[in-house]
């Protein structure tokens, strides 16, 4: 019995792996947030779907990647498609409008899913070994699976880094997000940036249901990201719900907080645990951990 | 050119602009002028098609721009500098000058480094975050910002606004100086009428959103009543 596989350093290592999958869900939101200011709450329920219509490739014999592949594009249009169908028409209109109407939405999607495949889960293929590696004869608690994982989510965090850092395509949609009547003085097509915004939040959410569907073995079910984006949410609200690494770090947190409580007391306190965290921090910095402060308009 | 004609905008039963006509000519200042309220923000906002007017027409040359998206208004060479400066404080000096030629295909790093020629301060802070500039800086940066698009018509809306008077002034003289050089058409909304009129060729005076005159600079700078009814200036 090493340090490695302790109790502590077993939680820590499933809190990284499982605070991945809601960074990944805390990242859709944020880009959703940032580009109109709407909080998806059927972003989870999105992932699910896109999940599932990979699942279904995946039955008729279509291989991990492509199956993968797919669901990026069915999320990529599914985001498009809810903005432009569904939160369009709610702008100029009242705030709560927009969350009614995705709350709706969510209801929706998980009863068509059910209708299609079953209330019941089905398990998820993985494309690596869920059994932890060996490090210095003792197993521990991370496997090639978490480190996939882990992995993709970097991946994805380091390419919408780069999207808005360095691409002109990043600048038109922080101009959008920031000062939409100035960016269109200048010749951006604002409404499109914000489609696309949706549009790789949707693309984000389906690899999120993805790597989420076969973790642990999962599986996928027309509920089964409820909960993980209820963390993923809290996890962006800790992070600013503006800032694209706070999600990734609220993520983490919320990912090692939900581990620990569960393996030193139990994991049906996990949640408790977590909207405590979440509290504790609006107590203290009501704008999130990493926002930062609103900049001056003269 | 651009040419206004019998343009009328309400917003719900208040009507902000009234029959309002006038010619704006390429290489010349057109100053309009008026005091809060008299339309002027609503009469460029109309120009660059953030508002829909309730009838009459905007034409630059013989292209009707009022059926046409803000969008493509920008892209037909018409900048406009909105009130307030709208400078992104998130966004550095550089990133603000790159979202301003995005739609200029091509490589725009010219237009902008002529723009740090030609605003010095500018150049040395473009890596910083635009909520750092001074007040006259930000006023350089969003000209600029329109500049490196390379536009025909530059709309700008009181841009003395909040600037120390020695600050206007450098300002009104490089605006005077890059509407000869570069065959500007530019309409100048301004409370300081005085300012605007020492570069301005014509001048509209807008009261209530109706046209009480249009005419020379000359001709308005040298009306006594003008002045004090309209203008708000003092005698001298």
């Amino acid at each position: 019995m090493s340090f490695l596989s302790s109790q502590f350093m077993s939680a820590t290592f499933d809190g990284i792996a499982n605070g991945m999958i809601y960074a990944l869900i805390a990242l859709a939101l944020v880009l959703v947030w940032q580009a109109t200011h709407v909080l998806n709450f059927a972003q989870g329920a999105m992932a699910m779907f896109s999940t599932f219509i990979a699942f279904t490739f995946l039955e008729h014999g279509v291989g991990y990647w492509p199956a993968l592949l797919i669901a990026i594009i069915f999320g990529f249009l599914v985001g498009g498609a809810a903005e432009r169908l569904l939160i369009r028409p709610t702008r100029g209109k009242p705030e709560i409008n927009p969350v009614v109407v995705m709350v709706g939405f969510l209801t929706v999607i998980e009863a068509i899913a059910a209708m299609i495949w079953g209330p019941n889960s089905r398990t998820y293929p993985s494309p690596f070994s869920q059994i932890g590696f060996t490090v210095g004869g003792t197993t521990i608690n991370f496997s090639p699976y978490d480190l996939y994982t882990v992995i993709t989510v970097g991946l994805i965090a380091v390419g919408i880094y780069a999207l808005f850092r360095y691409t002109n395509l990043g600048l038109k949609m922080r101009a959008s997000a920031f000062a939409p009547e100035v960016a269109r003085l200048l010749g951006v097509r604002v409404s499109r940036m914000l489609t696309f915004g949706w549009m790789i939040a949707g693309a984000i959410g389906a690899v999120a249901g993805v790597l989420y569907a076969a973790h642990n073995n999962a599986g996928v079910y027309p509920t089964n990201l409820d909960l993980v984006f209820v963390f993923g949410f809290i996890a962006a609200a800790i992070g600013g719900l503006e800032s694209p690494s706070g999600a990734i770090i609220g993520g983490l947190i919320i990912g090692l907080v939900g581990d620990y409580v569960s393996s030193y007391y139990s994991s049906g306190l996990a949640p408790i645990a977590v909207v405590v965290v979440l509290i504790i921090v609006l107590m203290i910095r009501p704008q999130g951990i990493f926002a930062r402060p609103a900049a001056r308009r003269v | 050119m651009i040419t206004v004609t019998d343009l009328s905008v309400s917003y719900g039963a208040v009507q902000a602009v009234k029959n309002v006509s006038f010619a704006a000519e390429p290489g010349t200042i057109t100053a309009v002028l008026g005091a809060n309220g008299a339309g002027k923000t609503t009469l460029l906002r109309t120009i660059s098609g953030l508002v829909r007017p309730t009838g009459g027409s905007v034409r630059l040359g013989d292209r009707e721009l009022t059926t046409m998206s803000v969008e493509d208004i920008t892209m037909s060479g018409i900048a406009h500098v909105p009130e307030g400066r709208g400078v992104i404080a998130e966004f550095t000096v550089d990133e603000n000058l790159r979202l301003g030629a995005l739609w200029r295909k091509g490589d725009n790093r010219p237009a902008i480094e002529s723009m740090y020629e030609l605003f010095p301060p500018l150049a040395s802070r473009r890596k910083q975050h635009a909520s750092n500039l001074s007040g006259g800086e930000r006023q350089m940066l969003a000209l600029a910002r329109s500049l490196v698009a390379r536009p025909t018509v530059l709309l700008l809306d009181e841009p003395s606004l909040g600037l120390a008077p020695l600050v206007t002034q450098g300002l009104m003289a490089t605006v005077r100086d890059l509407t000869l050089r570069d065959e500007l058409t530019v309409i100048l909304v301004e409370q300081n009428a005085r300012g605007a009129l020492s570069i301005a060729k014509h001048a509209v005076v807008l009261y209530l959103g109706s046209v009480v005159v249009s005419d020379t600079a000359e001709a308005v700078s040298a009306d006594k009543d003008l002045r004090h009814y309209y203008l708000g200036m003092a005698e001298q």
